[in-house]
């Protein structure tokens, strides 16, 4: 397959994949007045499938992101996800749908727990919001379901019922995880899940995070500035640049074999120990 | 009546525009309506907001009740009733029964009220979601998209931490299944009054500038847990001086040796039941 710097509308059609896309984005630019946060950004992600996107500081990422999520209203182009319903427009959609998508399909995982998590509500309740949300009304079964959630992030279950504040920053992060998870949600978004944490921590949590994709079957779209962790969680790679999508391919491809200037000053910029 | 001051203190382009808010909110059960909340000769906290909703409603015929911690001589209840007869000259009662307009804080009366009263609230933060999210923007948005989830978020953390609901008064409630409403912080006792009651009830909260309604009959639902239901609770104690069983109750503590009596909290309620003959444990000698 020939890599392709800007993407096109046949990119996503050489590679098949068995189901209909998850997410079709096309043409989704954001202007900070005369600057740009991302322009015209094309993409298709596919059920179960990880995409990474990295580049420097200021090249868009998590302003593309955002614009993905709805947290911020992009000036041109369509994300259009596959609902229960058939596929919509989320830009189209009311902002009430919108909500309700963000709280049982899609999840937000931000770079810092405090931004996810309610930091005076127990980790118990922090899990069961999301439940309660969407109409949980037994109190057993909300707190079963936290319970069971809390382990499967190697969370003790005898925490439950502390406040986020009482724990690490790696507990942390797990624990918006597992806030993020529990609804079985189909998409989730991830803005640097590792920043902050220190290697081992970090290397615990992409373990982890490798794990549930795997068993969930999640679709994720990951951002992040370090390599390491695309290289081990994504399957597929975004590079970034200036608000524009400079390269994109198979994680190992643009790794192994950068093709654009600044993916091989990026992949080059890693310390080798 | 003073003729230096209009009716019942505030102008009447005042009572207007608080009689729109009113209307609107009677129109829209358990909605939080803005106002233009004037200054009132008294603190914040001490019932502005109530004080200017009676004044918006007091006709020179009505029969005005002031409660505080269903008390009538207590300095709140006191104060306001005698502002009401300084700037409207209205006649006053501490009996339930024969009000037109009862001003209360804390309290439903015992006594069942009748369709043509009006019941008015003091309410220090109108917001249930107030303490759960801070951001206006963001609890407007939950109102308006009925995502109240976190509510239950609230009652889950008491139940983890109490073994049950903790939350004794302003206990959340929803109005005829559609907004969550804070019911000012009567105790949770009151919950059941507020539902189907016949009389008109008005919520005014002077410092947030909101104002709310109930209309007669309007079905309020306290939240609960399907394994954790709602349960109104008082102090499981009969009246010391009347002897009512079924009555919300205050502790008293009577001396420093561990010397305490339980009596109605409502004392217009618990003098006619003494008027009527009844005697509690302590009747006779307090």
């Amino acid at each position: 397959m020939t890599l392709q710097s800007a993407t096109g509308p046949e990119f996503s059609q050489k590679i098949r994949a068995p189901d209909q896309p998850l997410l079709r984005v096309s043409g989704l630019t954001k202007r900070y007045g005369a600057r740009i946060g991302c322009a015209d950004v094309c993409f298709d992600l596919f059920p179960g499938e990880v995409l990474g996107i990295v580049g420097e500081s200021g090249s868009g990422k998590s302003t593309l992101l955002s614009c993905l999520a709805g947290h911020l209203a992009p000036d041109a182009g369509e994300v259009i996800f596959a609902t229960a319903e058939g596929p919509r427009d989320t830009l189209q959609m009311t902002e009430p749908d919108r909500r309700r998508l963000s709280r049982t399909d899609w999840a937000f995982v931000h770079q810092n727990p405090r931004d996810g998590l309610r930091m005076g509500v127990s980790a118990g309740g922090n899990v069961g919001e999301r439940l309660m949300a969407v109409g949980a009304r037994h109190y057993g079964a909300i707190r079963d379901k936290a319970t069971d959630w809390l382990g499967r992030v190697e969370i003790a279950a005898d925490r439950i019922d502390d406040r986020p504040s009482a724990f690490s920053g790696g507990m942390q992060q797990r624990l918006q995880i597992a806030r993020n998870l529990v609804t079985a949600p189909r998409l989730v978004f991830m803005d640097e899940p590792t920043g902050g944490l220190d290697v081992s921590v970090q290397a615990r949590l992409l373990d982890l995070l490798r794990g549930l994709v795997r068993d969930l079957g999640l679709s994720v779209i990951i951002v992040t500035h370090d390599l390491a962790v695309v290289r081990l969680l994504a399957d597929r790679l975004m590079v970034m640049k200036g608000g524009r999508v400079v390269e994109q391919g198979l994680t190992d491809q643009v790794l192994d074999d950068p093709q654009h200037a600044y993916t091989q000053l990026l992949v080059s910029s890693v310390l080798q120990v | 009546m003073p003729d230096e001051y209009n009716f019942a203190y505030l102008d009447e382009q005042t009572k207007r525009m608080i009689r729109r808010a009113i209307l609107k909110g009677v129109a829209v059960p358990g909605y939080q309506v803005p106002f233009a909340s004037r200054e009132m000769p008294m603190p914040y906290g001490w019932g502005t907001g109530g004080v200017q909703v009676t004044a918006a409603c007091l006709v020179p015929a009505d029969v005005l009740k002031v409660i505080d911690q269903g008390a009538d001589d207590t300095t709140n209840a006191v104060s306001i009733r005698k502002f009401f007869q300084r700037t409207a000259g209205v006649a006053v009662t501490e009996a339930t029964g024969e009000a037109s307009v009862i001003q209360t804080r804390h309290r439903i009366p015992e006594q069942a009220l009748r369709e043509d009263q009006i019941l008015v609230y003091q309410v220090p933060i109108p917001e249930p979601l107030r303490f759960l999210e801070p951001r206006e923007t963001e609890t407007r948005k939950m109102h308006a998209l009925e995502e109240y989830g976190l509510m239950h978020v609230k009652l889950y953390e008491d139940i983890a931490r109490h073994g049950q609901i903790a939350t004794s008064y302003a206990y959340p409630v929803k109005v005829e299944g559609r907004y969550v409403m804070d019911p000012s912080p009567i105790p949770k006792f009151d919950n059941p009054k507020l539902s189907d009651c016949a009389a008109l009830q008005l919520f005014g909260a002077g410092r947030e500038q909101r104002i709310y309604a109930l209309p007669p009959y309007t079905k309020v639902v306290s939240l609960d847990f399907e394994d954790h239901p709602f349960t109104p609770s008082k102090a499981d104690h009969d009246c010391d001086l009347c002897g009512a069983s079924d009555s919300y109750l205050d502790e008293v503590i009577t001396d420093d040796q561990g010397g305490r009596m339980f009596v109605c909290s409502d004392t217009d309620f618990c003098r006619c039941r003494r008027e009527a003959g009844h005697v509690g444990r302590l009747g006779g000698e307090a």
